[in-house]
């Protein structure tokens, strides 16, 4: 005998098993009222360390409030001095000068920190400049000789182009050549004054019609950073001062052959007497030849100028920690009770049940992650910036990908941590795990424990690399600084630091769904 | 779908264990099916295999022609209840009943009517790790009764029951049968199924060893035992021996008689005047029959057992 049983409540059958799955995996979360308070308590962490940090965070200068850095026309804060010898430029036009000689001083360098010795920092720089105006962060692009690097093109702080290598001499002199036409600056170079070379173009949008033009040098600190202890560096930063002897210089416009002003761009009050009175820079004029000395840079400000806004999210690696143990616990906890086979049975399609349960502890806590740093990213800057501290301004689109990106890094975190739960069908392995590949690298990095090799390649290696979501300022080859994670640099992008937690995720559910498959429940 | 359970020629081995060692059976619908045996003898293995939880080293276990794995939403076609500890504690019966109803697209009133039906409707709301194993196995029926199936799989039901409870478990169980659904239900001791199951599969060794209706198993056993007493036992057992019965003394008085049967054995005794006061055949009980059938699989298991650790 064989009958036929007619279902009673078989509303939509034929619609799709994920969507089910994935309410069902929601309705198991959202029931265990454990769970649902972690992923609070991890958000309220988040936030909380946060607003701890900022409101203990102070700083004061002596007289009133601290001065701000300049910001360059991309919106960044920006190191903008040196010695400027300029004239106005009307409209289209071109500057052309010969370089012959680029000599410099550094002040008491190591290993004997006893001496003024002669010589030129990397990114010394003396060249042509075509500036908005002699305000500092104002637009520019600049075709000059470095130290270190060559001739190159620049424009705007960020932006920087790769001439020929070389330095200069009486015997060989480098010629320059920069010309404006509407937005666009070209800058050229040449060896002899008649064979010239492109080495790059800017277009400075918005450029007024009459800019400055003229001849510029200036010279970074050198910067030697020794690790100190176990856990800390110092960075010392000396002064080192330019000089450069221009000849030949001409310029081509409508109202050319007025006289040289001169001014020193960024002469604020963080100069010391010495640097102004020991060796003063300036200008030196005798017939056609023109003899400036400089000191300063012109390119973007670091970490080290003020905090980043990622500095706000310090306390997401605890939030991480209790996402991880939640994340781990929402597939472990089946294991422990053998409700992994009512799953099972609800769901005999393996691979699909994990993917529920991923998607369904991902959105969760991408959810309460971008709530977190949603939070903790305006309201702590607000508080640092009333305590005096100088936020280093970055754009919107900066802000959204450090906080979605923390959102999304505690989320792949958790989809990471439920596979090895999958995995390891143990909550304290899985648990353990996650932890000792995600926080504690990001922990050893970042705190410079470690070397800086070993810190680095931690960061690149570990799942921890997700954290460079997190970094808004970024590294910039042309500017020397102590690109370390303990400053907030990472050695991988943004977005690769995250595809490499992406990549191990990947990996890790992909092993957990192949085992689920095979493994008797 | 066809609601019948058929398992093909079974075998799956744990390691140096074999657990199923050619299991085959069919559970037809309209009738609780008892799956009987000794603890071991492969009874939730062969549950776990019908339900996709294991997979079968050879062989086939298919419900209603198909692999539960290819089952769309399994739990309209199949309610199992295969181990009462699988709650997660902080959660209440209605939430997990409620999980699994989102599961397999049902609604929230599904999840009440089973509650009511399962009499939980007190406890629904309390955390299922308070729960005694009797409640536990009623939310078990519940959660197997969720999608309205026509196949039902229990393991071990009847474990933790109070009197009262198994009670309700058996007219549970006759109800679900007479509404035309294929019941399988697996017990280690055959007193529970008495009156419950129309069909017994024994099952020793990783294997069948009977398939039969409740009576012709009761008849194959009691088969022709007759308890015979006497004041003659020596001079009753000369005759009954001659036609060729078994004889043994069970006392002074008493005779146990095999190959005859009770009217044959007063009749032969009264031809030869033999005096005796009793003849009476033997009723063998569900039980009897069962261990009389697992007793050559609990003297290997024991035998196997040793090898194993060897």
């Amino acid at each position: 005998m064989n009958t036929t049983i007619p279902s009673r409540s078989v509303p939509r059958a034929q619609r799709g098993g994920l969507a089910y799955l994935l309410r069902a995996e929601w309705t198991k979360f959202r029931t265990v009222r454990g769970w649902v308070l972690a992923v609070v308590v991890a958000a309220l962490a988040t936030v909380l360390l946060g607003l701890l940090t900022a409101s203990g965070s102070h700083s004061s200068c002596p007289e009133g409030p601290c001065p701000s850095p300049p910001v360059g026309p991309g919106g960044e804060a920006v190191n903008d001095r040196f010695y400027f010898v300029h004239q106005p430029l009307a409209g289209d036009g071109s500057i052309t000068a010969r370089l012959t000689s680029m000599t410099g001083i550094i002040t008491y360098p190591p290993p004997d920190h006893d001496e003024i010795v002669p010589g030129l920092v990397p990114w010394a720089k003396a060249g042509i400049i075509v500036k908005q105006s002699t305000e500092q962060g104002s637009a520019y692009a600049a075709v000059m000789l470095t130290g270190k690097h060559g001739v190159r093109m620049q424009n705007n702080f960020t932006h920087d182009t790769a001439g020929r290598p070389g330095g200069v001499s009486a015997a060989s002199p480098r010629w320059l050549r920069l010309t404006r036409s509407g937005d666009t600056l070209t800058g050229y170079e040449s060896t002899d004054g008649k064979q010239w070379t492109k080495v790059g173009t800017a277009r400075l949008a918005g450029l007024s019609a009459t800019v400055r033009v003229g001849l510029f040098v200036n010279s970074p600190g050198d910067l030697t950073v020794e690790r100190v202890g176990l856990g800390g560096s110092t960075g010392q930063v000396r002064f080192t001062q330019t000089t450069a002897v221009f000849d030949q210089v001409s310029l081509h416009s409508k109202a050319a052959g007025g006289a040289w002003s001169r001014v020193e761009v960024g002469d604020g009050p963080g100069m010391t007497d010495w640097e102004r009175f020991h060796r003063p820079n300036g200008l030196e004029q005798s017939g056609g030849t023109l003899t400036v000395t400089g000191t300063g840079d012109i390119g973007p400000l670091g970490a080290e100028g003020g905090q980043s806004i990622e500095r706000t999210l310090g306390g997401a690696f605890a939030g991480l920690i209790v996402v991880i143990v939640v994340a781990v616990l929402f597939i472990t906890a089946e294991y422990r009770r053998g409700l992994i086979r009512t799953t099972l049975l609800a769901g005999p399609r393996r691979g699909r049940v994990l993917a529920a349960k991923a998607i369904v502890i991902g959105t969760v806590t991408f959810v309460a992650g971008l709530a977190a740093a949603g939070v903790a990213v305006p309201i702590c800057t607000r508080i640092l910036r009333s305590n005096g501290n100088y936020i280093l301004p970055v754009t919107l689109l900066t802000e959204l990908r450090v906080i979605v990106g923390t959102a999304a890094l505690l989320a792949v975190a958790a989809v990471f941590a439920l596979a090895l739960g999958a995995l390891f069908r143990r909550s304290v392995a899985a648990v353990v795990t996650a932890i000792v590949v995600i926080v504690v690298p990001y922990i050893l990095a970042t705190t410079s424990i470690l070397p800086l090799g070993a810190a680095q390649w931690l960061l690149r290696l570990t799942p921890a690399a997700a954290f460079a979501i997190q970094q808004s300022i970024p590294e910039y080859p042309q500017v020397i600084s102590h690109y370390a994670p303990q400053m907030g640099y990472y050695p991988l992008a943004p977005w690769a630091g995250f595809a490499v937690l992406c990549g191990y995720t990947a990996l890790a559910l992909g092993s957990a769904v192949f085992l689920l498959r095979r493994r008797d429940a | 779908m066809e609601a019948t359970i058929e398992v093909n020629d079974v075998h799956k081995r744990f390691g140096p264990i074999v657990a199923l060692d050619g299991m085959s059976f069919t559970v037809k619908p309209g009738h609780v099916t008892g799956f009987v045996g000794p603890n071991g003898a492969g009874k939730s293995t062969t549950m776990r295999v019908i339900l996709g939880l294991d997979a079968a080293d050879e062989g086939s276990a298919l419900i209603g022609g198909r692999p539960y794995r290819s089952l769309r939403h399994p739990l309209r076609h199949v309610g199992a209840h295969v181990d009462a500890a699988a709650l997660q504690p902080s959660r209440s019966a209605r939430n997990h009943l409620l999980w699994l109803a989102h599961s397999q697209g049902l609604t929230a009133e599904r999840v009440d009517e089973v509650i009511e039906q399962a009499g939980l409707r007190e406890a629904a709301r309390r955390r299922a790790g308070g729960y005694s194993l009797g409640m536990r196995q009623r939310l078990g029926i519940a959660a197997a009764l969720l999608g309205d199936p026509p196949v039902i799989i229990l393991d071990e039901p009847f474990n933790g029951l109070d009197p009262e409870g198994i009670v309700w478990m058996r007219g549970f169980l006759a109800e679900l049968a007479g509404q035309g659904r294929a019941v399988l239900v697996s017990s280690h001791l055959m007193s529970e199924l008495q009156d419950t199951a129309a069909h017994l599969v024994v099952v020793g060794r990783g294997k069948v060893i009977a398939d039969a209706g409740v009576a012709e198993l009761l008849a194959a056993v009691s088969g022709d035992r007759v308890t015979l007493r006497t004041t003659a036992p020596s001079e009753a057992a000369r005759v009954l021996e001659h036609e060729g019965a078994t004889v043994a003394a069970l006392g002074h008085d008493t005779l146990t008689v095999s190959g005859l049967a009770a009217e044959r054995v007063a009749a032969l005794l009264g031809a030869r005047t033999v005096p005796f006061h009793e003849v009476a055949a033997h009723r063998a009980t569900l039980e009897d029959a069962y261990l009389e059938l697992t007793r050559d699989a609990a003297e290997f298991r024991a035998v196997s057992g040793q090898e194993a650790r060897r």
